[in-house]
């Protein structure tokens, strides 16, 4: 059975007030990790058909075409990665 | 410059980045390095790996005189009066904590002030604000305008005769404005005071004569003028060095270590092995050294007019984008390469990412910087930074993109 981590190599917490949460997923399983994003979630906008602007269960982030998601309004990375599993697995 | 020809030597701008060429404006973290430094370093260790001082063996002598040439390159470099005036450290910030720990643990305590800037670099704030909590001494903040440039009359009234030092960058990290460090240390010396300077942004990219300025002590790294990271330079006038107190305790920084049961007597090496503990960074001196030779046979002064063009240039260019806004001073004349901005509805890191998809290498977040960026009412900002083997048309790509974020 797929895990988060199966996807996910890095999740990083920015320097900053803003707080963002960076998640890189892996090189191997970007693309299908993007594909089950864009499954799920909603789709509000595209930019340059590479930064895809997304809803899921009202919180909003963006997914770039290259393997990255950027999060904000998570409290810790543990509620992230209970998130990442709805929306990855 | 012949700037096609330079950008021959460096061997990742033929990288592809998600399909893309790298242009790489990250300078201000790292920047990147030539093949004559590369090669310096696997030369070293193909051939003359052997570590420094007091071996007999023909690697050990061939490591020290290579160690020991970069030190001489580097002295010259800044203009040091003699190369026992360079310590090798691992980078800026280890320079810094030096200066602060000998110096604090020895000679400052209640009553005395240090003073620094509200837009240095947290390098050379959290090592005062550590050691001010255990010493009792005061710290002080010298403040800086809303467009990023210091308040000069702020800090020079703030130096006071309780100051023992001052400290400053030379050049913002994240404004990349450069601050007149000789008029500063003038009058910190006026009131007695000893002058720091954060050389990490200015040595890489301009002339820095240490004499001419007559600060008492320099830090930079290595790896932001070329050079491998993990190595880095804090230079310090000859009578300094020899009063303060080591920093770190070990090998090579002692002469004699006599030891009987309920004593030890120790001796500390002569300046600047007192300050150099341990096995130091070998390979990274020599790749400084070639890094250093790399600057200085394109010359200081070209290379900072071509990032002065470079400069000048992407600011007209980006002024007039739709919801760019750009911090800093507006006189170009005051600043360097680096150009902090925000994109209205995407955060510094969003922002990143987008041009990151494009193989374009910016830094997002406070850079290190949060006094500054809260000046600015900033949560984080995103930076370009230029060096010498950039290019108008890079910047010209950069802006295109920049554009299609902006729909």
């Amino acid at each position: 059975m797929s895990t988060v981590g199966d996807y996910v190599s890095r999740i990083e917490g920015t320097c900053g007030a803003e707080s963002d949460i960076i998640v890189n997923f892996r090189f191997e399983k970007k693309d299908e990790a993007i594909k089950n994003i864009l499954k799920k979630a909603t789709l509000k906008n595209t930019i340059a058909g590479i930064i895809f602007e997304l809803n899921y269960e009202g919180v909003s982030f963006r997914l770039y075409a290259s393997g990255k998601a950027i999060f904000r309004g998570f409290k810790t990375k543990v509620d992230l990665m209970h998130f990442l599993a709805k929306l990855l697995l | 410059m012949d700037i096609q020809s330079i950008r021959q030597d460096f061997p990742i701008l033929n990288r592809q980045i998600n399909g893309n060429p790298l242009i790489y404006f990250d300078n201000a973290a790292t920047t990147q390095k030539p093949r004559q430094v590369i090669e310096a370093i696997t030369d070293y260790y193909s051939k003359h790996n052997g570590n420094v001082h007091r071996g007999v063996h023909t690697l050990s002598t061939e490591a020290t005189d290579l160690y020991e040439k970069s030190r001489e390159q580097t002295a010259k470099f800044i203009n040091a009066k003699s190369h026992s005036e360079i310590v090798f450290v691992r980078g800026t910030t280890e320079a810094i904590n030096l200066v602060a720990y000998s110096l604090g643990c020895s000679n400052l305590g209640r009553g005395d002030e240090v003073l620094v800037s509200m837009m240095e670099h947290h390098s050379n704030i959290v090592p005062w604000e550590i050691l001010s909590k255990c010493k009792g001494f005061t710290l002080k903040y010298a403040k800086v305008h809303d467009d990023g440039t210091l308040d000069y009359q702020d800090f020079e009234s703030k130096i006071s005769n309780k100051t023992r030092i001052a400290c400053l960058s030379h050049v913002s990290n994240v404004t990349g404005i450069i601050n007149d460090v000789k008029r500063i240390t003038k009058i910190a010396h006026e009131k007695g005071a000893l002058m720091l300077v954060d050389g990490a942004q200015s040595v890489p990219h301009m002339h820095v004569d240490v004499q001419e300025t007559d600060m008492d002590f320099l830090a930079f790294s290595g790896h932001k003028m070329l050079g491998p990271t993990g190595i880095g330079v804090l230079y310090s006038k000859k009578e300094l060095l020899q009063k303060m107190s080591p920093f770190q305790g070990g090998g090579e920084m002692v002469k004699e270590v006599s030891c009987s049961q309920d004593h030890c007597a120790i001796s500390w090496n002569e300046i600047p092995y007192k300050f150099e503990a341990g096995t130091p960074n070998i390979a990274g001196a020599v790749g400084l050294g070639a890094a250093i030779k790399y600057l200085s046979d394109l010359g200081m002064d070209n290379v900072f007019a071509h990032e002065k063009e470079l400069t000048k240039y992407a600011v007209n260019c980006l002024k007039d984008c739709n919801n760019v806004t750009l911090y800093g001073p507006s006189e170009l004349s005051k600043k360097c390469g680096i150009i902090p901005f925000s994109v209205k509805g995407f955060s510094s890191h969003e922002t990143a990412a987008f041009f990151n998809e494009y193989g374009i290498a910016i830094r997002s977040g406070y850079h290190c910087a949060q006094p500054l960026h809260q000046i600015f009412k900033l949560d984080s900002s995103a930076r370009a930074s230029f060096y010498l083997y950039n290019t108008a048309s890079e910047i010209d790509c950069f802006v295109e993109i920049l554009k299609e974020l902006n729909g």
